[in-house]
């Protein structure tokens, strides 16, 4: 009952609640790993590295929805929004500005995709009351839905049929085009993005986000101002999404209405749980399968016209049977939420 | 003048009239007991002073400044501090992260994101897990905790705010005779850190440890003031003997 409790038995709750041995670190170790070698492992295969690319650039995409939902518990579904005009910008500026250094136009797409979320997050979360999960879900879906179909009837920006023809992304006078050096880009990019998250997760900010998910107004009569902080974490997410978006549209050369849409906004929500949100590795995991699965199946006619039906299902089926992800297999709740203060000696 | 002033305070939940025109004082220094029959409107005057509701009419001022209207970010802001009824700890962060979040809550945006107090505070995480017993389980989830401990961590939370006027919600609800006999000894040397309003069923409990009460029935100011005056006014007592 009191804490008075003996050694012995302190010891025993110490141990019913010690963690299992963090799992994490070597998952995201062996991602790294693995991701350093795929391009001279792949050879020839020029295919399966604007694969790998893609995958780089759209883990930019899940990690930012995962700053949203698994670490702030915001429901967004328009992710996609931020990423699909940081892109329209930046082949816009090409196309009418021929410009396309790389250290001006990827920090030009992730101001873009900051200023654009942070207009979103004062819209739908810096309001005097509160606003539900499912306003804030309904608030983006519009969002991404109005923006696409904005686009798919605007001239300027190439209507339906989007912008072909992106400026090459370059750095003086190298130009980046697909293949391995625009890979070691993305995944520079996507190391130094993911870094940063973590370095946010585990921070103090980090331990205020995880009490915002379990309990929001709790946190309000502690005297924090949790929209405030909402805004904030939407609007680095806007900022990643951004970034990945221009890094699409140089990649792919092309950017179009069905990149800001609901459609990618869904998929990016998709890589996130089947990975396991919160973890930040587990979106990236999450793309990769999706995608990796995406691109062999589509070889396949017979599956590849149902293919969309099956990865809704896999997602009804996650959401269902296991919400945390196939990494919650093998990471523990507490090491998923985190610890932020230091273990004392004889405690769990 | 009073630390918290309450003027004509009035609230109503569709037609029901929870309180009609409460006026309380509470004193810099004091423990303050609501006391009432169930239904008679402590908590939602509890809960109407931290800003869980709003009142629909009446004022309420605390150590100065108005804050009928003021959202619970704002009073906590001010120095109120608020242990909910039902218990509130973040159960799936550790017993030490709880009270490091609450204790955090003045630090500036950019310390929480660089950690730069996560040291310094350490020793105050650690002397207010000591002082409530719950030092042993530091390191293990809020929501393991019995009952009677999360209540413990719940006012340690709530003193970690390091609040002016602290508001306890049945601190003692649910717990078994010796938890309450260790609450009451844990609580009573904070008046020397802040003011304290407690609602409380245990009449017992709340005479030992207030020093002012103010009785409620049916959402208004039946009586108040010291406890041996409570003790003896025949109003209370015929709504104690009639109705509790």
């Amino acid at each position: 009952m009191l804490s008075e409790a003996g050694p012995a038995l302190t010891a025993q709750r110490a141990g019913r609640t010690r963690p299992a041995r963090r799992v994490l670190p070597w998952v995201e170790g062996t991602a790294l790993v693995v991701a350093l070698v795929v391009p001279f492992a792949l050879g020839e295969r020029t295919d399966l590295v604007t694969l790998a690319t893609n995958v780089a650039i759209l883990s930019l995409l899940a990690i930012s929805f995962d700053l949203c939902w698994g670490l702030s518990g915001i429901m967004s579904f328009g992710q996609a929004l931020f990423f699909g005009v940081a892109g329209y910008v930046i082949a816009l500026v090409g196309r009418d500005l021929a410009f396309s250094q790389l250290w001006a136009m990827l920090p030009l797409a992730m101001l873009v995709g900051l200023a654009l979320a942070g207009l979103f997050a004062a819209f739908l979360l810096l309001g005097r009351k509160a606003p539900t999960t499912i306003f804030v879900a309904l608030g983006t879906l519009t969002g991404s839905y109005a923006a696409e179909r904005l686009v798919s009837g605007w001239q300027y920006v190439g209507a339906g049929n989007g912008l072909s023809s992106v400026k090459l992304l370059q750095l003086g006078t190298y130009e980046f085009v697909e293949g391995t050096a625009f890979y070691f880009l993305a995944l520079i990019v996507l190391v130094l993005v993911y870094l940063g998250a973590r370095f946010l997760k585990q921070s103090q900010l980090g331990l205020v986000l995880a009490g915002m998910r379990q309990n929001e107004e709790r946190l309000a009569f502690f005297g924090y101002r949790v929209q405030l902080f909402k805004a904030l974490v939407f609007s680095l997410a806007g900022m990643v999404a951004g970034l990945g978006g221009a890094l699409y549209s140089y990649h792919q050369g092309f950017i179009g209405p069905g990149n800001m849409g609901p459609g990618l906004s869904t998929t990016a929500v998709i890589y996130c749980l089947f990975g396991g949100s919160g973890t930040l590795i587990g979106p990236v995991l999450g793309t990769v399968a999706v995608e990796v699965l995406t691109y062999v199946l589509a070889d396949i006619d017979a599956i590849k016209r149902i293919w969309p039906v099956i990865l809704g299902l896999v997602l009804l089926a996650v959401v269902m049977f296991q919400p945390k992800g196939f990494l919650g297999l093998l990471v523990s709740d507490r090491e998923r939420i985190g610890s932020y203060g230091r273990r004392r000696p004889g405690g769990s | 003048m009073a630390l918290l002033e309450i003027r004509g305070v009035s609230k109503s939940f569709r037609t029901l009239r929870a309180l009609e025109g409460v006026d309380v004082d509470v004193q810099a220094g004091t423990f303050h007991g609501l006391i009432g029959p169930n239904g008679s409107g402590k908590s939602t005057l509890l809960k109407a002073i931290a800003g869980a509701h709003f009142a629909d009419g009446g004022t309420i001022v605390f150590d100065g400044h108005d804050i009928t209207r003021a959202t619970p970010y704002e009073r906590a802001r001010l120095g109120l501090a608020l242990k909910f009824q039902i218990t509130a700890v973040l159960p799936e962060l550790s017993v030490y992260d709880n009270v490091l979040l609450a204790i955090q809550s003045g630090e500036s945006l950019t310390r929480l994101l660089l950690s730069s107090s996560r040291r310094a505070l350490d020793g105050e995480v650690t002397a207010l897990l000591e002082r409530f017993r719950l030092i042993d389980r530091a390191d293990d989830l809020a929501g393991e905790l019995s009952h009677g401990q999360q209540q413990w961590l719940e006012i340690a939370m709530a003193l970690a705010l390091r609040p002016k006027l602290l508001l306890l919600d049945e601190p003692t609800g649910g717990m078994s005779p010796e938890e309450r006999r260790v609450t009451g000894s844990l609580l009573a040397p904070i008046k020397a850190q802040c003011t304290l309003v407690i609602v409380e069923h245990d009449l017992h409990f709340i005479r030992d440890i207030c020093d002012h009460l103010t009785v409620l029935d049916q959402g208004r100011v039946l009586d108040h003031g010291d406890v041996a005056t409570i003790q003896r006014s025949p109003k209370v007592q015929q709504v104690f003997t009639t109705r509790v």
